[in-house]
């Protein structure tokens, strides 16, 4: 577990990301997000916001969607993080990208990495939504650029192509 | 088959959907430092001193200078590119303020430090000494007599005037049966980019310039940085990488480009500032934010003869690249779409101790949009006329139609969309459910809203920016290139932040030289690789920098055809072409692609005498016309009477705009617009306190929707082709801002009308919903 080191204020965390295991020395006030985008490069995982308001940042933490900018990567330390880089299977896109490209439900494209994340982990909750559960499934992701027509359509889509 | 007009699916997508995207945060280059804005917290005060010398001995801190210790660099501080009028006060506004701070989040000082965090620590060890002064916040106080001074040389805190008057306007007000006046207040509006504004910038051995930043306006800013900072513009390259959103906020010189630039010179090391989003919410412009006052000159039966506007238009602090000139572009609208003989348009801008506005989604035209729409229902219900039949009544249908404002629209039919809008919404049976939900006192009640709105975008024809003392001309440049073997280059001068430039400019010149669009690539967004452009700004990607790339493409066909005749031993006038290729009249056999004639053109061995080799062209458009977009928004809320909450139960949006290249991005746009527009009317709103802080200051009390505060929309469309560009487009970016607001206001008005409500202002929440309600129960 958690064993702060004397004086110098870091930490070694052991992390797996996107199915690699991934060691490190963290401030203990580093966050999630940072740890992705700065120590291991993954800058897939946008920052939309300093309140956790926006979604941009998120990932999926032991398979469930988190903000990454609310946890601290000390708290990731021996779990498993999925970002936006490990979604789509070589070339192959994840069902969730695909639909998002068929109905053009992404435009600057800033939301949509934790938009992307958001949705595979609620299609994993309720594989079946009605619009109206998938317009309050994502009520934590913010985009300013569709107007979310195109979002709740992908998110229905995607429903129908992984059944 | 031709791409145009078909719903191809976006080239930008496959990288953006799998992280890959290029956001200013996401680069970096070696021995990079980062920049930390300090910023005031005073709405006004005077600085009586700034120490930055504890931060300097912080750890991991390169530098930190205060506002005076940098000014040198700019000598004339940011730069307006719009002096609207003669009495204009260009007032100095400097990255960072030295004697005076006026607003909350105006800069005084910067530190550099070796990463994010040290140099955030070490902005806390700033001193910074202020001497509070009162402060203005409020667009209709600013003006009044005693309020606190913001600026020494604008007095009054006025800004400027500006007038816009035709025909004989007393004389229609004197002889008007009916007139109605209205006072609207369009509330601040903080754009919300996803993607906070960020910018890095490196300085060569040489002394050239490279700024990534995240910006609409690479060329317009590349020009500025040398206006600003002195340096030769061929020293500076100014990329915008992939954006992540804008809506306007991006297209200004802010302060920290110029500041990022000049610790790079001055330090020799790369420099990074990534702005958090509560800087955002102070430091990137603001939007709207005025007070306009409408009157309706009228016959008994509801015929509009005059429209007489007076708006009080809030600058914020300072005058930011085109802040005079937003309200501006509304200016020739405020009588919307209907036929009127004589207008009157009066503006006095003036100066606020808050953020500065400038372009927002719309510029000027939501505004004037939401006054007209507004007033025209209100005169509906002084003549006894149904929303319907007073739009019917007023319409302009004869086009082109010369406007009482001056202008002439190029194309529409308004009775067309306002047809297609009842019959998608089933107006009479919307008409009939509102009924029974008043009969029976139910507490969801449904308001309908009509907004028939045009605007004029696609800026702009120069002469006339010209005419109206804009800095800049309104042109766009394209060039196409057809590389040796056969795949096609456009160089755009306009940049794209989500819009899908990539795609739709693909389908355009696919469309002309007869190739794959997968077989075009699409280059903007570095002034090293695009020399030349305008930017993106007022909708005009594809009505200005899509017709010069139809107009790029035809003279490379023309080239090609040159040398395909010469080749083929035929007369230019003897070859047909199509699907990309050259043939002989009546020997389809005898032929070669525009592919072949490239390679020839590149080996350039037997070409007609005198032509130069290569084939790739070039074509700088300037509009003759602006682009008039039109329509029919009809927004159905429902409105729970016991709480106030007002909701989006139906949204029909039937827009024209001209011919469409791109079905499904087009349909994006207008999604996205409505959002916005529906924002404003119903939740969002920039607040400040008494003191002069932003209450709103971040994304936990800025109320941007999500999903699920918003229905899906049912879109369809009428074409009215412009007939001033070939390609018959107009502009769409901002239709869907302009439109849903008064529509969504309308409606909320119509749902409270059975308690004698007529107006309310925005954004309608749930307690002023509430509050409108008791009020009529008495």
């Amino acid at each position: 577990m958690l064993t702060l080191t004397d004086g110098g204020g870091v930490v070694h965390i052991a992390v797996t990301v996107n199915r690699e295991r991934r060691e490190a020395e963290v401030e203990p006030r580093q966050l999630l997000v940072y740890f992705l985008r700065e120590q291991l490069g993954l800058t897939g995982t946008n920052v939309g916001c300093d309140t956790s308001s926006c979604g941009a940042c998120t990932v999926l933490l032991d398979g469930e969607s988190v903000k990454s900018c609310t946890v601290l990567a000390v708290q990731a330390d021996g779990h498993d993080v999925t970002t936006i880089e490990g979604l789509a299977d070589g070339d192959s896109l994840h069902p969730v990208q695909q639909a998002f490209h068929e109905q053009h439900a992404l435009q600057c494209g800033y939301c949509t990495p934790g938009m992307v994340m958001a949705v595979v982990s609620f299609l994993r909750e309720n594989p079946s939504p009605t619009e109206e559960e998938v317009r309050l499934g994502l009520e934590g992701n913010l985009c300013r650029c569709t107007g979310y027509h195109n979002i709740v359509k992908a998110v229905l889509a995607a429903a129908e192509a992984q059944r | 088959m031709t791409s145009v007009g078909q719903s191809v699916l976006r080239k930008e997508d496959a990288r953006l959907l799998t992280g890959q995207g290029r956001y200013v945060d996401n680069l970096g280059a070696a021995g990079m430092v980062w920049a930390y804005i300090v910023r005031s917290p005073y709405a006004h005060a005077r600085i009586v001193g700034v120490d930055v010398s504890k931060a300097r001995e912080a750890d991991g801190v390169v530098a930190a200078f205060t506002g005076g210790e940098i000014e040198d660099a700019w000598p004339g501080g940011l730069p307006c590119f719009w002096p609207v009028s003669d009495d204009i006060k260009l007032v100095k506004h400097l990255p960072l303020a030295t004697d005076r701070v006026r607003f909350v989040g105006d800069g005084v000082a910067v530190v550099v430090a070796e990463s994010r965090a040290a140099a955030k620590d070490a902005a806390e060890l700033v001193e910074v000494e202020y001497e509070p002064l009162p402060a203005v916040t409020d667009v209709a106080e600013a003006p009044a007599d005693g309020a606190p001074q913001i600026h020494d040389d604008a007095p009054g805190n006025v800004a400027y005037t500006w007038s816009l008057v035709t025909g004989d306007v007393d004389k229609v007000f004197g002889d008007a049966e009916v007139t109605v006046k209205e006072r609207y207040r369009q509330q601040r509006l903080i754009p919300a980019a996803m993607e906070p504004r960020g910018t890095l910038c490196e300085v060569s051995a040489a002394g050239d310039i490279t700024v990534t930043t995240s910006t609409q306006g690479p060329h317009i800013l590349r020009t500025a940085f040398t206006l600003v900072l002195g340096i030769p513009e061929a020293k500076v390259r100014v990329i915008a990488p992939d954006v992540g959103g804008a809506f306007g906020s991006k297209l200004d010189v802010y302060a920290e480009d110029v500041i990022a630039i000049t610790l790079a010179r001055k330090l020799g090391r790369p420099v990074k500032w990534i702005e958090e989003r509560s800087e955002a919410c102070v430091a990137t412009i603001h939007g709207r934010d005025m007070i306009q006052e409408i009157e309706l000159a009228a016959t008994a039966d509801g015929k509009i003869t005059g429209v007489r506007t007076l708006l009080t238009a809030s600058m914020g602090a300072y005058l930011q690249a085109v802040t005079p000139g937003v309200p501006l572009l509304g200016a020739w609208l405020y009588a919307g779409c209907y036929d009127v003989d004589a207008y009157d348009f009066h503006c006095t801008g003036v100066f606020t101790n808050t953020t500065p506005t400038d372009a927002y989604r719309g510029a000027g035209r939501p505004e004037a949009t939401y006054a007209i729409e507004r007033a025209i229902e209100a005169l509906a219900r002084k003549v006894g006329r149904s929303p319907v039949e007073i739009r019917r009544l007023n319409f302009i249908d004869s086009f082109p139609a010369d406007i009482a404002s001056g202008l002439q629209i190029d194309s529409g039919d308004y009775h067309a969309s306002l047809d297609k809008a009842l019959e998608v919404l089933d107006y009479d049976a919307v008409l009939a459910e509102q009924q029974k939900r008043r009969d029976a006192k139910d507490t969801k009640q449904l308001g309908i809203g009509f907004s028939t709105y045009v605007e004029m975008c696609g800026l702009a024809p120069s002469r006339i920016l010209g005419a109206l003392r804009y800095g800049a001309g309104g042109w766009e440049s394209l060039s196409v290139r057809v590389l040796p073997t056969g795949t096609v280059q456009v160089m755009s001068g306009t940049t794209p932040h989500g819009q899908g430039h990539a795609t739709t400019f693909s389908q355009i010149v696919a469309d002309r030289l007869g190739v794959d669009v997968g077989d075009v690539e699409f280059l903007s967004g570095d002034t090293a690789v695009v020399p030349t452009g305008m930017d993106t700004y007022g909708s005009r990607s594809l009505p200005v920098g899509g017709v010069a790339l139809y107009y790029a493409s035809e003279k490379v066909v023309e080239k090609a055809r040159k040398i395909a005749a010469h080749l083929l031993e035929a007369s230019e006038d003897d070859l047909d072409f199509e699907a990309g290729r050259f043939s002989v009249k009546g020997s389809p056999d005898r032929g070669m692609t525009i592919q072949e004639t490239a390679f020839a053109a590149w080996a350039a061995h037997n070409l007609p005498e005198g032509l130069e080799p290569g084939l790739e062209a070039t074509f700088v458009y300037d509009p003759p016309n602006f682009s008039w977009p039109a329509g029919c928004h009809i927004a159905v809320v429902e409105v729970d009477t016991e709480t106030g909450d007002a909701r989006l139960h139906r949204y029909v949006a039937i827009d024209d705009v001209g011919n469409v290249i791109n079905p499904m991005i087009v349909d994006g746009q207008v999604h996205g617009g409505i959002v916005q527009g529906i924002a404003q009317a119903l939740w969002e709103e920039a607040v400040y306190d008494e003191s002069g802080n932003l209450v709103t200051g971040s994304l936990l009390n800025y109320l941007v929707p999500s999903a699920a505060e918003l229905p899906s929309f049912e879109l369809d469309r009428t074409v009215s082709p412009s007939p001033t560009n070939p390609l018959g487009v107009k502009g769409v970016g901002e239709t869907g801002a302009i439109a849903s607001t008064p529509a969504v206001v309308n409606a909320v008005v119509d749902a409270l009308s059975p308690y004698g409500v007529t107006d309310i202002d925005m954004p309608t929440t749930p307690e002023r919903v509430w509050r409108a309600i008791e009020a009529g129960r008495g």
